[in-house]
């Protein structure tokens, strides 16, 4: 648990960014760390073994059949089968994304499969899980590290969903996600 | 021109509290924001960037939609090329027949409004949901949209609340979160339910076939994700040839629209990913032409296919602010839906909207997509007056200003005839239809000696360098002292100043009512009279007038084919100064000294349209007055247009005098004593509403007041 995160003014910068528009920011150099620090999270937010008490997962690279049943083991209403019917009653969305943009504190993830854009979409929370390497200084730099022909669909995330349409007050969670936790892990390989 | 339901259009915009607080507010917060969201990006550079890659698209629409239809196709989307709108609507309504799609989720797409999408689906018998916030508000309340990023601004939280009990469900409170979360409850069960998305789209990538598409609120990723067909409607103006074009304008665009540094989602869609239930998406494109071509065909407005759809245009807008979008017309609104309008709609559908613009020009320096939106109102302008013709009254008034002797002497007449209203200089009031021109402020009287006749009188050294001074119309007939002034200062840096009598009015008047003709022979006159002296400068201290020189006459004479005369033009224009630039370099050069000792008075300065955006001349007054021992003390907006706006402030009285009161405002809030202008229209505008509110601020050109600081 002592282990040196790693830091470095992008990270920093991420911070900053992704604090500004409204994200909560969590670090740790390990998978167990992140994995603690997601249950610990769940927990918190009273997920329970209800519909509308519950935790989907989509799946990733940290969800090993081992981990999986532990996870499930600890904290009861933790579930890994992402159907629309489940998701859209769920509490809390969990995925894991690819990249991060210093300059915006935008996550980015090559969402073809559908479980982690319903994931990340329909709950009040969504809960972030992304590579501190993954994290580029700006737009250009994900561009030119992603092609379309391996994502249909980019999705990019900066912060939870906001309106001003109704007096300019700007007001959080609208159709999307009230809050949004990103955890850079710092053992969390890049995907691509 | 403008008939009497406009007008009443306008006046019961201005005369809403809530649209003009409301947009007037926002004005104010945009500006900041904006500033902030930019201090990391250097704007002159993506703007540019934007728009050479947006005027590549326009170059061949054709090619670049036949390669984004390739692309899209090889990753299995279906594309719809169109020119007519009815094709775009009996596509949907067809696809939605074939495949039993009885409901439909829309996100924002100002393409589908164009072409009135909802209404004929819903007549269809299908159910259509906006799911925008903004945009579900006012179709409940049955309104359009009165800005293109905040549809529903014109609004309060408790007419939301009412609309909200009215038509969805009783009860509702003025509550803005909780109206927030009254929209997520309503509109989740219909998305769930939906058929079909109904999407607009920021961007289209040619090489990838791939289409982006931006919102804060999260319904475009469900409109995207939920049901299982997805219909995106583009117009060709979104295509981009490279996928990494996405980046300067999804740079410029969250900053320039919102003020953020990136709107909260952001899709990019290259091909249909798998719905919920395992199954391929189905996903069609329609690439909407809508004489998006001819007018890339255009010279002049192909450089509107740059747009973005930000909206900035209308943020920075003095008149947008007062008379928000609904006068605008339905769809497109402000400076760029102005010169929308006039094309995806009809030319004459701008007629009264272009005469809006008060040509101050702030859209055009916020635009990321460097498009010379004030300039495009101006060619609207005049090709509607070659279209329609101009009205009589403006008729015979140009007729007269372009005979100079027949002006002349009436500008003389007018000095005795005045005589009843003038008092210390200033006429307060005016009889019957003319009592509007004193409404909001006093006028000048017309002088009793114009300065073509003082200057005579004036004893000026011999000097070997000479300068031609151009008075224009208010130096010479309302301040001959500024031009007095002007001699002094100048005769200490051993210029000699002669004023070329065959000199006339400088056709801005005539080119800014689309009149081009009668600014082409305004500007051959001058030309002739000024290029006729063997001077060094030809100077000029009225900001418009010293455009006109410049710039103007090269392109009025052009834009009426007469394009041998452009050359003489340029010779001019090499000449010409303005007058606080030229003593700027004059000090600098060491021929002009100012006095010692002047005791140091506190002032403030209001930046002339012209003097600022066109001239760029605005910071050679502050630098000078503060050399010259004054404390600058900025006031807020110092660079907003007074309301003045040459013949504006005759046609649109309306518009014109609340955009003067909060100068007068902001003016007075600084505390200093002192206002300087380098314009002296600005003088006239400004002088004349400090008079008629009783302010003690002395207002003076810069002329006046160096005249007075000079050694």
């Amino acid at each position: 648990m002592n282990s040196v995160l790693q830091s470095s003014p992008l990270i920093d910068k991420f911070k900053l960014r992704l604090e500004a528009v409204g994200g909560r920011f969590e670090h740790v150099s390990g998978k167990e760390e992140a994995l603690a620090l997601v249950l610990d999270l769940l927990r918190q937010e009273g997920v329970a073994d209800t519909a509308e008490d519950a935790a989907v997962w989509a799946d990733g690279s940290l969800l090993t059949a081992e981990n999986k049943e532990r996870l499930a083991a600890a904290v009861p209403g933790i579930r890994f089968d992402v159907t629309r019917a489940q998701v859209a009653k769920a509490k809390v969305g969990i995925s894991q994304l690819e990249w991060g943009l210093a300059n915006t504190g935008t996550l980015v993830q090559a969402a073809d499969a559908v479980d982690t854009r319903l994931v990340s979409s329909l709950p009040m929370l969504h809960i972030a899980l992304a590579p501190t390497a993954g994290v580029l200084p700006d737009l250009p730099a994900v561009l030119e590290k992603v092609h379309p022909e391996k994502a249909a669909y980019l999705a990019f995330i900066t912060g939870p969903s906001r309106t001003s349409d109704i007096e300019r007050v700007l007001t959080i969670g609208v159709h999307g996600p009230e809050r949004l936790i990103v955890i850079l892990v710092d053992e969390l390989e890049v995907a691509l | 021109m403008s008939s009497p339901d406009f007008k009443q259009r306008i006046i019961d915009a201005i005369s809403n509290p809530t649209l003009t607080g409301a947009l007037g507010r926002f004005s104010v917060a945009y500006r900041t924001a904006r500033a902030k969201a930019y201090e990391e990006t250097d704007f002159e550079a993506v703007r540019d960037q934007i728009a050479t890659i947006k005027s590549a698209s326009a170059d061949h629409f054709d090619e670049v939609a036949g390669r984004f239809q390739q692309a899209a196709e090889a990753r299995g989307t279906k594309v719809f090329r169109t020119s007519d709108p009815q094709a775009v609507k009996d596509y949907i309504l067809n696809l939605s027949r074939e495949r039993g799609v009885k409901s439909i989720v829309k996100s924002k797409s100002m393409a589908s409004e164009e072409i009135h999408l909802n209404q004929y689906l819903i007549d269809a018998g299908i159910a259509v949901q906006e799911t925008d916030l903004g945009e579900w508000i006012i179709a409940l309340a049955g309104q359009t949209p009165s800005h293109m990023v905040l549809p529903a601004i014109h609004m309060t939280k408790e007419e939301v609340a009412d609309v909200f009990s009215n038509k969805v469900e009783e009860g509702q409170m003025p509550d803005i979160p909780k109206l927030v979360k009254f929209a997520r409850a309503k509109l989740r069960p219909v998305f769930l339910g939906a058929d079909m998305g109904i999407s607009g789209a920021n961007i289209a990538v040619a090489e990838t076939g791939s289409i982006v598409i931006v919102t804060n609120e999260g319904n475009a990723r469900l409109v995207t994700t939920l049901p299982k067909i997805h219909v995106a409607i583009v117009g060709l103006e979104k295509l981009v040839e490279k996928f990494q074009d996405i980046a300067p304008i999804l740079t410029a665009l969250p900053k320039s629209a919102t003020a953020q540094l990136m709107t909260s989602y952001v899709s990019i869609i290259s091909g249909p990913a798998p719905n919920t239930d395992g199954s391929p998406k189905e996903l069609h494109i329609i690439l909407m032409d809508n004489r998006r071509n001819d007018m890339a065909h255009d010279p002049k407005f192909k450089q509107a296919l740059q747009c973005i759809r930000c909206a900035s245009c209308l943020n920075v807008c003095p008149v947008f602010r007062l008379v928000g979008g609904h006068v605008f017309g339905k769809i497109y609104t402000g400076g760029i839906g102005t010169i929308l309008t006039a094309w995806f709609d009809a030319l004459k559908q701008s007629d009264e909207i272009q005469s809006l613009c008060i040509q101050c020009g702030n859209c055009n320096e916020v635009c990321p997509s460097k498009i010379d939106i004030a300039g495009l109102i101006l060619e609207l302008r005049r090709r509607l007056a070659v279209e329609q013709g101009q009205p009589l009254i403006q008729k015979a008034i140009f007729s007269v200003v372009n005979n100079r002797r027949v002006f002349h002497s009436m500008l003389r007449a007018a000095s005795i005839g005045q005589a009843p209203f003038a008092r210390e200089g200033y006429i307060r009031h005016l009889p019957l239809f003319l009592s509007d021109l004193t409404k909001s402020r006093s006028l000048p009287a017309i002088a009793a000696e114009p300065f073509r006749d003082r200057i005579k009188k004036i004893k000026q050294p011999k000097c070997a360098e000479r300068a031609a001074f151009y008075g224009g119309c208010l130096v010479d007939f309302a301040y001959p002292e500024m031009g007095e002034a002007l001699v002094k200062v100048l005769n200490k840096a051993g210029i000699e100043v002669t004023f070329p009598e065959g000199q006339t009015c400088c056709g801005a008047p005539a080119r800014y009512s689309g009149a081009y003709e009668v600014a082409a022979q305004n500007a051959a006159d001058n030309i002739q009279a000024l290029l006729a002296e063997d001077v060094k400068y030809v100077v000029s201290a009225c900001p418009t007038c010293t455009v006109a020189l410049k710039q103007d006459f090269a392109d009025s004479l052009d834009a009426v084919g007469r394009k041998n005369e452009v050359d003489t033009a340029n010779k001019l224009a090499a000449k010409v100064i303005d007058f606080t630039s030229l003593v700027e370099q004059l000090v600098q050069a060491g021929r002009l000294k100012f006095k010692a000792g002047t005791p140091p008075v506190k002032f403030t300065y209001h930046d002339s349209c012209h003097y600022k955006r066109t001239l760029h001349a605005d910071q050679s007054p502050r630098r000078l007055m503060q050399q010259a021992g004054h404390e600058l003390v900025e006031m807020e907006e110092h660079d907003m247009c007074c309301g003045m706006g040459g013949s504006y402030t005759l046609k649109m009285p309306e518009i014109s005098a609340p955009i003067l009161e909060r100068k007068l405002v902001n003016i007075e809030n600084t505390g200093a004593p002192l206002l300087l202008i380098d314009c002296p229209g600005c003088v006239m505008q400004i002088r004349g509403g400090l008079d008629k509110r009783g302010s003690h601020v002395q207002v003076q050109h810069s002329v006046e007041r160096l005249a007075e600081c000079i050694e």
